[in-house]
């Protein structure tokens, strides 16, 4: 188990306890705890509506691939800790992480 | 004013089977999309990916089934209104409909079909706080419709994909300056266009500007200039006629939640019975509805089209009565 907080568009924060062992990516976990984004391409960097900044922890992760990097450049609202939530695994690094989601639907 | 007898709002793999559908009962269709090309989702998120769950066609690229779409239902002669949005879907007394679009196009039809996906395909917009004082012809504009218009012109670009590479390529022979601005050092983009990019500022051809923001435009009831901030925040200020943001488009369920139908969550509640909705002579099929059960894929929206049509008959000709036949009876009759 691993623990993140997640910031959604209101700024409120909410503490996520989540397996490690399932393979699941952070978008999956995202959809299951009802944050409402859409992920519309069922998570294969393809649509950015997974995009979320990692506010503490970014320095943990795994580097950027390039179909991530691709997509996140072509961006208005990215920044250098922009991540897409569906390229993220949950993993033991992430434990303390604090990430902001960033296409959340209204 | 365009007449048909079904306006079908969205041209992706549901829309454009509708189309064949329809012709089976020899009804005649007019599809619009707010895109500049048809396919929808299959053209603009994953042309080159391969699907594989569509019946009879296993791991066939997205982008060729769309094609493979448009020459099944060419006998059909459907016509297209494209790169324009539905704004309005009018009832009249008589129970037809007239469509209108944010171009001013107007279609008359007896039977109003949506097939808008997740939403028409909207440009995403950069954070600016005055963006759309400028917008509508007065100096930001997200699509290059006409490359005349900006003749002799100052342009700013932004962006950091193909689109904005292939444009500042395209745009620089024809302005009287263009600048690119991007965020980064490097474009992800198609190599040969961001070597091609380098050395047209190499050349001073254009303005490059990277590690960089637009954060301010400003001018007196059209564009004016434009404030560029670099990495350490300083901001310069640069004459500007005309700004154009690339960041990609994105959907969004945009006027289809004011034309009076039932909305659940972004989807338009259906009966299964017919894919109807709560407002007569008005279907909708494919991802943008909803029911018990509902699965967003494109085999779904087939189904739901061929159901569609038998109901849409009653509406186009109400006084004939409709006897099921298969394709492999009678082919397919063009018209
Ligand atoms: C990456 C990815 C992979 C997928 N893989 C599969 C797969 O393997 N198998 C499968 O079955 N499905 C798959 N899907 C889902 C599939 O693409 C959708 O189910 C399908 O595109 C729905 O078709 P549609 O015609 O209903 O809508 P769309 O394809 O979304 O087309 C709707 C069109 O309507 C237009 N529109 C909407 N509103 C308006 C308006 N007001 N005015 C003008 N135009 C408007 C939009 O611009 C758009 O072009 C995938 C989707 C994605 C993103
Ligand atoms: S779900 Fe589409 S990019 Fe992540």
């Amino acid at each position: 188990m691993v623990n993140i907080t997640v910031e959604d568009k209101n700024g409120t924060r909410q503490d996520l306890e989540l397996p490690t062992d399932m393979g699941l990516s952070l978008m999956e976990v995202l959809k299951a705890s009802e944050y409402n984004i859409l992920a519309t391409c069922g998570g294969m960097a393809l649509c950015a509506t997974c995009h979320v900044e990692v506010l503490e922890g970014a320095d943990k992760l795994p580097e950027l691939n390039d179909p991530e990097y691709d997509m996140l450049d072509t961006l208005p609202d990215a920044t250098p800790d922009s991540r897409l939530a569906c390229q993220l695994r949950i993993s033991d690094e992430m434990e303390g992480m604090v990430v902001r989601l960033m296409a959340e639907e209204d | 004013m365009k007449e048909t007898d079904i306006c079908i709002i969205g041209a992706g793999p549901v829309g454009l089977f509708a189309v064949f559908e329809a012709g089976l009962l020899k009804m005649r269709c007019h599809l619009i999309d707010a895109l500049p090309q048809v396919g929808g989702q299959l053209s603009e998120i994953y042309p080159q990916k391969p699907i594989y769950d569509i019946p009879g066609s296993p791991g066939v690229l997205a982008q060729d089934h769309v094609n493979n779409l448009l020459t099944q239902i060419e006998p059909f002669s459907p016509t297209y209104s494209l790169g324009e949005r539905v704004e309005a879907v009018e009832k009249l007394e008589d129970g037809s409909f007239i469509t209108t679009t944010n171009e001013g196009t107007k279609v008359a039809s007896k039977v109003v079909v949506i097939a808008g996906g997740l939403g028409s395909f909207e440009p995403r917009k950069p954070a600016i706080q005055n963006l759309e004082d400028f917008e509508n012809g007065k100096g930001v504009t997200y699509m290059v419709k006409d490359p005349e218009m900006f003749r002799d012109k100052d342009i700013i670009l932004a962006g950091g994909g193909d689109s904005a590479l292939d444009w500042t390529i395209h745009l620089a022979e024809i302005a009287k300056s263009l600048t690119l601005v991007h965020r980064n050092e490097t474009f992800r983009g198609a190599p040969d266009s961001a070597e091609q990019v380098f050395n047209m500022a190499n050349e001073g051809k254009i303005n490059l500007v990277l590690k960089s923001n637009i954060v301010k435009i400003g001018g007196n009831a059209t564009l004016e200039e434009v404030n560029i901030a670099d990495h350490n925040k300083e901001e310069t200020v640069h004459k500007a006629d005309y700004l154009i943001p690339l960041f990609g488009l994105s959907p969004k369920l945009g006027p289809i939640a004011n034309w009076g139908l039932n909305v659940d969550k972004n989807a338009i509640q259906v009966d299964t019975f017919d894919y109807s909705t709560n407002v007569p002579g008005i279907f909708a099929i494919g991802d943008i509805n909803t029911y018990p059960g509902k699965l967003k894929l494109i085999l779904c929206g087939f189904h739901e089209a061929a159901l569609m049509a038998q109901s849409a008959f009653k509406y186009v000709y109400p006084e004939q009565k409709l006897s099921f036949k298969y394709t492999t009876v009678n082919g397919v009759q063009a018209f």
